[in-house]
């Protein structure tokens, strides 16, 4: 039974780290009304850009700063560039469109930095620590705890306070934000330049678990059935979904894979999903809009 | 049917039937060159490199065009696609091999057509870009099978699957013109037949719910039938060409080869070529096969070999991804588009 | 004994609690013109929407052609004979006038896929069947001159007339028409006014409108249904309509 409750901790620590990415696609679902396919290669430029600052002496405080610094820039740069000439798009046409940008920002990283497997250690031990019964691993836990942190101060900042007020009411109806006095452009601006934060963050801790490499961008395709259980508008949705998702893959690679010989965990979260998908299309804490015709 | 419509069906005075797009002479010349000019002139390079992954790659990208540029269904499942029709086409061909080629490739055709109805059945509850996801799941989980369940490759080492002989009417067509010839008939037969259906009522249904699903709907467009009837006949197509890129392109593929990055280059082709446009689809193929030689070419003569292969195609990704930014911005209708333009300036 | 072809009674609907239409009922009688009539959110376009299925009543029924839809989905109401006109015309924009036409047909359909991709007989019979009847309501409607036209690119006026076009191939029973005349200049109106009628006059169509110029309203139609609010307040011919206090308060504002 403590195996159980290992696994299921090990998962729900993962799916923290889900949360956190999953916010960074809510809150550009909510601003631009675009599943952003193109921040999974925003981890892979931050953690990439860091690591390669780090490896060439610079200190980590000023790699991180030069990092945020970069990547606020592109994020703004995308809006700007990609996704204001595409307003009033079909939302397939916009998800194209970063799927077109998340090759850009992938192909000219790697130009620029290479392609080769980065080493990214950020001085945090990998030991077992023991809660009770469990046995968990200090890194995921420190991981979870530093994301759990950002999650919980996102989840503030977009719940509480003006521009978080701003935000659902451009989600709600972008003529009538505009109508009552929201500057859109300041909106945008701060979103996606969280979105480029979340996206140092999360490539800090995915790189230094698992090498910084081309594969840092597949958190793209963890996020989607993340934010289909949680719902695309929500961020509390993001952080039950992040951690649904966690737990279910975990546990699904422990005691399905065996049955069905092999690993499960590239398609299990979205069967899942389209399990969600087809009882509640809205998610678990999405709006559902009323048809017109 | 109420009286009163029976009257005006009537038969009356005849109506033109719709004709294919390019005039006669345009069709026959196009044939001549595929058929019989190329044959005469081409060389294996030209068969291996271009030629075969050209026609291939389009008719992958016209399945999804038929599905998503037509009727409106995004799918990001065509690598799963193509994949059934290979591996059906492969077991079909290994363990009834009295059945003659033609048969065999358009089984396995079917077969990724019944996967493809399958993988659409959500459409009928969930819309627009959501649909992403339940293609995503078939891409991954098709993927998967293959790789794990050894009897689809007769349990080969690494899932792989090879061309068997061949064969019909007694012609080896193993060779480069061979497989060419096998190739463009395929291609040629399944475009026709995708003509005539998306000049159809069926291809009208499709269009209509593309274009407005609730009013297709209240107007009495069979709106399931037409979504259904989309993902199985693009499923089909992409199945065709699935196993034809096995078959007569790299004669061994196994699963990775129709993986989530092939998914995306069917897209790629499609909104470079054009969505919704048959031809849209063979233009942006050929976009995609001969870009890469471009630039392989171009970085050799202007820098002296100076990239090597990894940087080439980190530089080939960098423009894929502007190209498509640039098209969805500036051209949605494709290179098809800025073509009719260029040939009609606008009045 | 009138010979009713739609009767709604109680038919109530409402929105995130917001109650659109409250004890709705009303009936009207075959071959006739009904207008339903009111201010900007009164519940006009939703009891359209209830009567072919693109939304569900709460509660209520609503009969046609003596049977009775409670739930009925979008394509079965088309089926049974209900066509449909769009406020804010809702054609298939990527198609020709023609297509658009034709795909009014589509349920007419009898040939499959198969036919379709083979080019079968029956399909070349089903084909030029359907192009017939389309180049007929065309030329009925004067929209012939547009017949190979991409929808996007025509005028909104002639693009209501397409929609009109649109369910009238299909030679519906009843015809429920959602702002026919929005947007069109005063001989564009009566254009498609005289449009309505001959269709009612040539194929015996019930036709249920929405139309805010009062004007043509009482000119055009038999019966008239003031909507405020949710809530039925006047109904009649329209000279009983238009001298009834109640309807006058409500909606008219003041008597001129």
């Amino acid at each position: 039974m403590s195996f159980f409750f290992e696994t299921l901790a090990g998962g729900l620590l993962a799916g923290v780290m889900y949360a956190l990415v999953a916010i960074g696609f809510v809150l550009i679902y909510k601003a631009s009304g675009v599943f952003n396919f193109a921040q999974g290669a925003m981890v892979l430029c931050a953690a990439l850009t860091f690591v390669t600052l780090t490896e060439r002496d610079v200190p980590f405080w000023l790699a991180g700063l030069i990092t945020l610094a970069i990547m606020v820039t592109l994020a703004v740069a995308v809006e700007r560039i990609v996704l204001r000439p595409l307003v009033n798009r079909s939302q397939i046409t916009l998800f194209m469109a970063t799927l077109g940008l998340s090759y850009v920002i992938e192909g000219g990283s790697q130009f620029v930095m290479g392609a080769s497997v980065h080493e990214l250690d950020l001085g945090l031990s990998d030991l077992p620590v023991a809660i009770g019964p469990i046995q968990l691993s200090s890194f995921d836990l420190v991981a979870a705890l530093t994301a759990g942190a950002l999650v919980l101060a996102l989840w503030l900042f977009f719940e509480r306070t003006r521009i978080g007020v701003s935000l659902r009411a451009v989600a709600d109806d972008p003529q009538a934000a505009l109508s009552i006095g929201i500057r859109l452009p300041v909106l945008w601006a701060t979103v996606w330049a969280v979105a480029g934060f979340v996206a140092l963050v999360a490539g800090l801790l995915w790189g230094a678990r698992q090498g910084v490499q081309f594969s840092l961008t597949f958190v793209v395709l963890k996020a989607l059935p993340v934010l289909i259980i949680g719902g695309f508008t929500s961020i509390t949705g993001a952080i039950v979904g992040g951690l649904i998702v966690g737990a279910a893959d975990a546990l699904a690679e422990i005691y399905l894979g065996p049955l069905l010989g092999g690993s499960v965990s590239t398609w299990f979260a979205y069967a899942l999903a389209v399990a969600f998908l087809l009882v509640r299309p809205a998610g678990l804490f999405g709006e559902r809009a009323i048809e017109r015709v | 049917m109420p009286p009163a419509v029976a009257a005006t069906f009537a038969p009356g005075r005849r109506v033109a039937l719709p004709t294919l797009p390019l005039r006669p002479v345009g069709l026959s010349l196009l044939l001549a060159v595929t058929f019989v000019a190329i044959p005469l002139t081409a060389n294996d390079y030209w068969y291996n490199a271009i030629l075969i992954p050209f026609l291939i790659m389009a008719l992958a990208g016209l399945g999804l065009n038929l599905t998503m540029g037509y009727a409106g269904q995004a799918s990001l499942g065509t690598g799963a696609f193509m994949a059934v029709g290979a591996y059906a086409t492969y077991n079909l061909l290994l363990r009834l091999p009295e059945l003659p080629l033609p048969v065999s490739l358009a089984g396995g055709g079917l077969i990724a057509g019944a996967v493809g109805l399958v993988v659409g059945l959500p459409s009928l509850r969930i819309k627009g870009f959501y649909l992403v996801a339940p293609t995503l799941a078939a891409q991954f989980l098709i993927e998967w099978v293959f790789n794990q369940v050894g009897w689809f490759s007769n349990y080969a080492s690494s899932s792989a699957i090879s061309a068997p002989r061949l064969v019909f009417l007694g012609h080896d067509l193993s060779s480069p013109a061979g497989r060419y010839a096998l190739t463009l008939t395929s291609v040629t037969v399944v475009t026709v037949l995708a003509w005539r259906l998306v000049h159809s009522q069926t291809g009208r249904n499709w269009r209509a719910v593309r274009d407005g699903e609730t009013a297709a709907a209240v107007i009495g467009v069979p709106v399931a039938r037409a979504k259904l009837s989309a993902f199985f006949v693009g499923a089909a197509v992409s199945g065709v060409a699935g196993a034809l890129w096995a078959f007569t392109y790299l004669g061994t593929v196994d699963a990775r080869s129709f993986d989530l990055d092939r998914s995306f280059q069917a897209m790629f082709i499609i909104i470079i070529g054009g969505l919704g446009s048959l031809s849209g689809s063979f233009i942006g193929a050929a976009f995609i096969v001969l870009f890469p030689i471009l630039l392989t070419h171009l970085s050799n003569a202007f820098l002296g070999g100076g990239l090597d292969g990894g940087q080439i195609s980190n530089l080939q990704r960098i423009l894929f991804g502007a190209l498509i930014i640039g098209f969805l911005i500036k051209e949605p209708n494709g290179l098809i588009a800025l073509l009719g333009r260029l040939r009609r300036p606008a009045r | 004994m009138a010979d009713l072809i739609l009767e709604l009674s109680d038919v109530s609907l409402s929105f995130k609690g917001l109650k659109a239409i409250n004890a709705l009922s009303f009936s009207v009688e075959r071959g006739e013109i009904c207008a339903l009539i009111g201010p900007n959110g009164a519940g006009k376009s939703s009891a359209l929407n209830i009567l072919n299925g693109v939304y569900r009543a709460d509660s209520g029924h609503v009969a046609f052609d003596g049977q009775r839809l409670r739930s009925i989905r979008p394509g079965a109401a088309a089926r049974l004979g209900i066509g449909r006109t769009f406020q804010h015309a809702a054609l298939f924009t990527g198609l020709s006038v023609l297509d658009n036409v034709l795909a009014g047909l589509a349920r007419y359909s009898r040939t499959s896929l198969i036919e379709h991709a083979l080019g079968l007989p029956r399909d070349a019979a089903e084909t030029r069947r359907f192009r017939e009847a389309a180049e007929e309501t065309l030329s009925f409607l004067e929209l012939t001159p547009y017949r190979d036209r991409i929808v996007a690119t025509l005028p909104y006026g002639i693009q209501k007339r397409v929609d009109l076009a649109r369910a009238l191939v299909a030679r519906p029973t009843l015809l429920l028409l959602d702002e026919p005349m929005a947007g069109m200049n005063g001989e564009e109106k009566r254009a498609i006014a005289r449009f309505i009628v001959a269709a009612r006059d040539a194929f015996g169509t019930t036709v249920v409108l929405i139309e805010h110029d009062l004007g043509i309203v009482m000119r055009l139609s038999d019966h008239v249904v003031v909507l405020d609010y949710g809530r039925k307040v006047g109904d009649g011919p329209p000279d009983a309509v238009r001298n009834d206090p109640a309807v006058i308060a409500a909606y008219l504002g003041k008597p001129h």
